[in-house]
């Protein structure tokens, strides 16, 4: 071939590239630039103003919806990554056939395949006053009148947040535990470990790519997300997100474009405390 | 815990985490899609009203339910374009990440910023640009540059993990034998990949049939399916509702079995031929 060998890296990753730098890059800068903009008379005019974020910084309701959206994905992240590391542990180290291990894996990832809004919906007639807990607590005879809080409160949407993003916890575990050498745990074993420090001591320093992975797609999604708090809550409370969009559903591009610079902060300051932790690329390449 | 050296002990306990968490996943699903068969005076929840086509037909009605057909058509074709991208140049991206090229490093944060950003966040940004040069946006345009955001580092996360497991020897081996670079690529390195492909093409199919916050703002005038189904959450109470969430619940299920019965297929076909 006539092109040099050093070239080639540049033109197979260049589409990529292209890409991401179009519509990743560029709307980045604009959304960051615009977030400075005035907005006259229903009008988006140049500028360069500081008052897109005052008026976001000086409304309670921003904090507020910023300390909700940080209190769900804690909870999600506590509650993804305990089931997200059982499951895979289950997995990798106590199922013995390896068909049987695919198959199990799979059973895990198909709703990850499916749509999110649907998955998120069934919680209805699960959840609701007439639902299908309700309806059963209420025949056994566990209660009088059915529970309200299932359904359209907190409880509901962490349900909903952790049936949609625990699939990333077992997904990215499942990956790291399974590249452990067995070996190793029997040499732990061997040296006198007991179950518990091999999992302490072995099992999760090995797999901390896996958790750092899985806590990033976490975290991100729950603070990028845009309809479970709304439906789940039923219009309760709100995300970040859907402020967001409702600013732009106005036409206040600028205010909206200054709430998306601070969320986008706040999500990276999350992944940057994740990354300092675990170098991902290190351990992923390596 | 530390004590018990007996195996079923743990096994068990772990089992029974795993079957409830299985329950969990599917058992909220397959109430929809029962639900989904009500009669047509059922409503959304238990008890079944008879059991009845009637609310799938009802997904037909335009007026009714809004534009079903429509969204139906331009998620798919939206998904096998993103599908058909994402898997060229992310499997092309994967290749080349195979060394260190100057802005490797850069190119990759970038994928993976573009993966953690929030998706409305681009969204607008998208939407801001199209109109800042004056274009309509537009499902195949604006739309699928957007989804690619999130399908393409997906696709390249994927091809680390299937390159990872590949062996630059086979590649020798093809030059040593006097293969081109071209011929190195057609015989050797696709068809070793190939069930990788099938995978990440899966993912860009999937994540694109139902991407919702980056399409929000950047499809132009006609939804795809997702948002489709978000209008109809506020606005439809019947068991129409779930009638189209066992419709695309049908779409996702038939990618998936293709994508991994082709992969088994394969697999299997591998294992027969090193064998004899």
């Amino acid at each position: 071939m006539k092109v040099p060998s050093s070239v080639v890296p540049y033109l197979q990753v260049a589409p990529l590239a292209l890409i991401l730098l179009v519509f990743f890059g560029i709307p980045l800068v604009t959304v960051v630039v615009v977030s400075f903009f005035d907005y006259v008379n229903f009008q988006t005019v140049p500028a360069f103003l500081l008052y897109n974020y005052e008026e976001v910084f000086s409304s309670n309701l921003t904090v507020t919806l910023y300390l909700t959206m940080l209190k769900y994905s804690v909870i999600v992240w506590l509650i993804t990554l305990f089931i997200g590391f059982w499951v895979s542990y289950f997995l990798v180290f106590h199922v013995q056939s390896l068909l049987w291990k695919i198959f199990f894996f799979l059973v895990c990832t198909v709703p990850f395949w499916t749509s999110n809004i649907i998955r998120m919906i069934s919680w209805i007639p699960v959840l609701g006053r007439n639902g299908l807990v309700n309806q059963t607590l209420m025949n056994l005879g566990l209660i009088d009148e059915p529970y309200d809080f299932l359904l359209f409160s907190d409880f509901s949407v962490i349900v909903a947040y952790v049936h949609l993003f625990t699939l990333f916890m077992v997904v990215t575990l499942f990956n790291s535990m399974a590249r452990i050498d067995p070996a190793i745990l029997e040499a732990a074993v061997d040296a006198g470990a007991s179950r518990w420090q091999v999992i302490t001591q072995v099992v999760i320093p090995l797999s901390k790519t896996g958790i750092a992975l899985g806590s990033i797609f976490v975290v991100t999604l729950v603070m990028g997300d845009f309809f479970v708090v709304k439906i789940m809550s039923g219009g309760q409370s709100s995300s970040a997100v859907y402020a967001m969009w409702n600013e732009i559903s106005m036409l206040q591009y600028p205010s909206a474009a200054a709430s998306a610079v601070i969320l986008l902060i706040v999500v990276v300051l999350m992944v940057v405390a994740i990354l300092r932790i675990v170098d991902v690329r290190k351990e992923l390449s390596g | 815990m530390a004590q018990h050296r007996k195996r079923p002990w743990t096994f068990y306990v772990l089992a029974s985490f795993f079957t409830l968490f299985v329950l969990f996943l599917y058992g909220p699903m397959l109430a929809i899609y029962i639900l989904s068969f009500q009669g047509p005076t059922g409503g959304l929840t238990f008890p079944m009203n008879g059991v009845s086509l009637y609310w799938f037909t009802a997904l037909f009605e335009q007026q009714r339910t809004g534009d079903f057909a429509g969204s139906f058509t331009r998620s798919i074709l939206l998904a096998l374009l993103v599908m058909i991208c994402t898997v060229t140049f992310s499997v092309m991206a994967g290749l080349a990440f195979r060394r260190r090229f100057f802005g490797s490093t850069a190119i990759f944060y970038m994928a993976v910023a573009s993966l953690v950003m929030p998706g409305l966040f681009l969204s607008l940004g998208i939407g801001l640009i199209f109109r800042v040069i004056d274009v309509p946006t537009n499902w195949f345009a604006s739309a699928l540059g957007a989804q690619l955001t999130w399908t393409l580092p997906f696709g390249l996360l994927i091809m680390f993990a299937v390159l990872s497991r590949f062996s630059r020897s086979y590649e020798e081996a093809a030059r040593d034998l006097g293969a081109t670079n071209r011929q190195t690529l057609q015989y050797v390195v696709l068809p070793i990949l190939f069930p990788g492909l099938i995978a990440v093409a899966l993912f860009g199919f999937t994540l694109s049939y139902d991407e919702f916050p980056r399409t929000l703002l950047t499809v132009g005038p006609g939804n795809t399916l997702p948002l489709e189904i978000y209008a109809m959450t506020t606005t439809v109470t019947s068991p129409a509702l779930y009638a189209l969430g066992t419709v695309t619940t049908v779409v996702s299920f038939v990618a998936i079995i293709l994508s991994l019965g082709s992969i088994a297929i394969i697999q299997w076909r591998r294992g027969v031929r090193f064998r004899k």
